[in-house]
């Protein structure tokens, strides 16, 4: 399943995309739950009873201002989510 | 906030909806599940015998989460002469799914509006677009009616049933009119070009003052909710077939802009489009109940 | 000799003159600034809303029309000044007039109605980076303002409620549609207004912060636009920043239009 956590509003399309089927025996060991500074996400078991990745509640509402630590302005070229995860289960749309 | 409201005419109010299926007799089935929807502005309850669609009732959710589910679900129980006792299980869905006090479990509404589609879209449904009252969901689902993709956006007003009561108390137009009065015009306008729903509403004051007919201002917001929807269906992919649930899908006004846009048409259902995720949350409970075999009872 | 800057608003036209002085013998720049601010006639067509403007300006600082040499336009409606020399963005004129008002000034903060955005610039003014959030309500001076409506108070009393307050409640709302339902929960439940005036205000700021974040935060900071009159937003922004000082210019509403005449005299 993909996963997309985040929104849309006038200012542009912020989703993070989690490509769960990936996450099933995770050969990173759940990077992701260390590699982000802010610790964006988390592991749930989700409606098939999988146990996936999936970006924590609280921050699904504002990825605009909660990723701009690794985002500056002025570009980036790779983020601690994306790179830590090695089998490749995490975007981002912006 | 309705008693404080006095004389205040609500043109966002829309119509609840209490319906069972006379034909089918409850007392001879053998598992009776219920789905229980408890979102942020209405709530739904679906009772179905043996797998099957047997009774719903939606209405708007009160102060409290609990609260509404009770109510919900006494609507369909009232009318059936079922008691809470009577229900094998009860699955919790939407927003407020936590706090069902008798549910056994909580699904996600995103789940449960795939399972929902897929009964009553039929299994060759595979994209569906969920406007509820204060979010939006695109969803892409498998034959069986497993989420395959899928995105909600509830940070945002635009292109929720929020929106668009605000439109409607802004432009005093019953809520139910809108869609009716959206094609009543003398030629299509262009969409609002603010999505936010706060910009939006100034600058459908500014068409008014510019010679716009109410109902050229509500076509250009409805063609502005299409536009927005239609983009969140894009980025998960549009396949055919296509069902449209929530409140919204009850407003033409919106809904045959959006065919227009995709070029398909939405595959139409006899029930109430509202629905969708508590009858998925009780045909998730008649799963369930299948698996572990003899019935419990209601907590 | 005169240049002028011209800042069109979605509800407001300012018009700056900047006068050439000759100082010393060496020419230089003095801000003879003489400026004309009126509201937007709504039933105006914003070319005749700037040109009325205008010349409105001309008369009170008693200037010859053909004595500005110059007219650069800003602001969302700068397309549509049809007398203008050139136009740049608000961006550049917002940054240029920041650090023209307050010289400390590197990283500028500006939340008008409709907009708010993070600006990183050098000394003399231009724009090195920026990041803003426009065309949401949310990061905006509207969030507040339907806010205050909601509470029933004035901007102003809004903002000065705010300071009496110490508590900190997270609005889970982003959105400015939500976020009044919210408020209108929160009141329900009887939370004091300047709590919920606190909350909204830190809610903002914590959003304009997080745009000059990534910016990169360096220097003084100084905010522009509507809100600088918002003294609880002011104070929020400084705990959120996390900073003792927030350089406020003079005449913030003008600001922009100086930075145009600034860029009109400069281009000269």
């Amino acid at each position: 399943m993909i996963a997309n956590y985040g929104y849309k509003d006038g200012s542009g399309e912020y989703y993070i995309s989690i490509d769960t089927d990936k996450c099933i025996s995770c050969p990173a060991g759940r990077a992701c739950l260390t590699a982000c500074p802010k610790g964006m996400f988390e592991i749930i078991t989700d409606d098939y009873d999988d146990e996936v990745a999936a970006v924590k509640q609280s921050f699904r509402r504002s990825l605009a201002f909660d990723c701009t630590g690794c985002k500056p302005a002025g570009g980036y070229s790779s983020l601690p989510c994306m790179t830590g995860c090695t089998p490749g289960a995490i975007k981002h749309s912006w | 906030m309705a008693d404080t409201a006095g004389e205040k005419k609500e043109y966002w109010r829309w119509q609840e909806n209490c319906w069972i299926d006379e034909s089918k007799d409850w007392r001879s089935a053998k598992i009776i599940t219920a789905g229980i929807d408890v979102g942020s502005v209405s709530s739904q309850a679906v009772i179905c015998v043996d797998g099957e669609l047997y009774g719903f009732n939606s209405m708007r959710t009160g102060n409290n989460s609990p609260d509404s589910a009770k109510n919900a679900i006494g609507g369909v129980l009232e009318k059936s002469g079922m008691k809470l006792e009577d229900v094998h299980y009860v699955v919790g869905t939407g927003y407020g799914r936590v706090n069902v006090p008798f549910a056994h479990k909580a699904i996600t509404e995103i789940a449960c509006h795939a399972r929902g589609a897929n009964y009553m879209g039929g299994n060759g449904i595979r994209t569906i677009l969920d406007m509820g009252g204060q979010d939006c969901k695109a969803i892409h689902c498998d034959e069986k009616g497993k989420v395959t993709n899928f995105l909600m956006n509830d940070k945002c007003a635009a292109g929720t049933g929020r929106g668009m009561e605000v439109i409607s108390d802004l432009m005093q137009i019953p809520i139910a009119e809108l869609g009716a009065r959206s094609f009543d015009v003398d030629e299509e306008p262009n969409a609002v070009s603010s999505v936010c729903v706060v910009f939006a509403k100034s600058e459908a004051l500014g068409l008014l003052k510019a010679g716009y007919s109410k109902n050229k201002v509500v076509a250009a917001y409805c063609q502005a909710m299409a536009e927005r929807v239609v983009s969140l269906l894009e980025r998960i992919g549009v396949e055919k077939d296509f069902f449209i649930t929530g409140g919204i899908a009850k407003n033409p006004g919106v809904v045959k802009r959006i065919e227009k846009l995709l070029g398909i048409q939405a595959v139409q259902t006899k029930y109430d489009s509202q629905i969708a995720g508590a009858l998925g949350a009780a045909l998730f409970g008649y799963t369930l109940m299948q698996k572990q075999g003899a019935p419990a009872k209601a907590a | 000799m005169y240049s002028a800057g011209i800042d069109m608003g979605s509800r407001t036209v300012k018009v700056v003159f900047l006068e050439e002085l000759k100082v010393d013998g060496a020419p230089q720049l003095k801000w003879g600034v003489k400026g004309k601010h009126i509201m937007f006639p709504e039933d105006l067509d914003a070319d005749q809303a700037a040109e009325k403007a205008f010349d409105e300006a001309l008369q009170a600082a008693g200037i010859a029309r053909d004595k500005v040499t110059r007219v650069v336009a800003t602001g969302a409606g700068r397309k549509q000044v049809k007398f203008a020399t050139a136009d740049v963005t608000e961006v550049s004129a917002g940054a240029k007039g920041a650090v023209f008002m307050c010289p400390t000034a590197r990283t500028v903060i500006d939340v008008g109605a409709e907009e708010g955005r993070g600006i990183k610039a050098d000394g003399d003014g231009k724009v090195v980076d920026f990041a803003g959030n426009e065309k949401c309500a949310a990061g905006a001076g509207a969030f507040a303002e339907s806010m205050s409506r909601a509470l029933q108070l004035s901007l102003k009393d809004f903002g000065q409620a705010s300071l009496r307050s110490d508590k900190t409640i997270p609005m889970n709302a982003q959105c400015t549609v939500f976020a009044e339902s919210e408020v209108v929960s929160l009141i329900h439940s009887s939370t004091p207004k300047e709590d919920i005036a606190k909350a909204v205000l830190d809610a903002v700021a914590s959003r304009v912060t997080a745009m000059a974040r990534r910016v990169g935060i360096e220097g003084e900071v100084a905010l522009i636009g509507g809100m600088v009159h918002n003294v609880g937003f002011v104070q929020s922004l400084k705990t959120a920043l996390g900073v003792d000082q927030v350089l406020l210019p003079e005449m913030p509403e003008y600001v922009s239009a100086l930075g145009a005449a600034l860029l009109a005299a400069e281009n000269k």
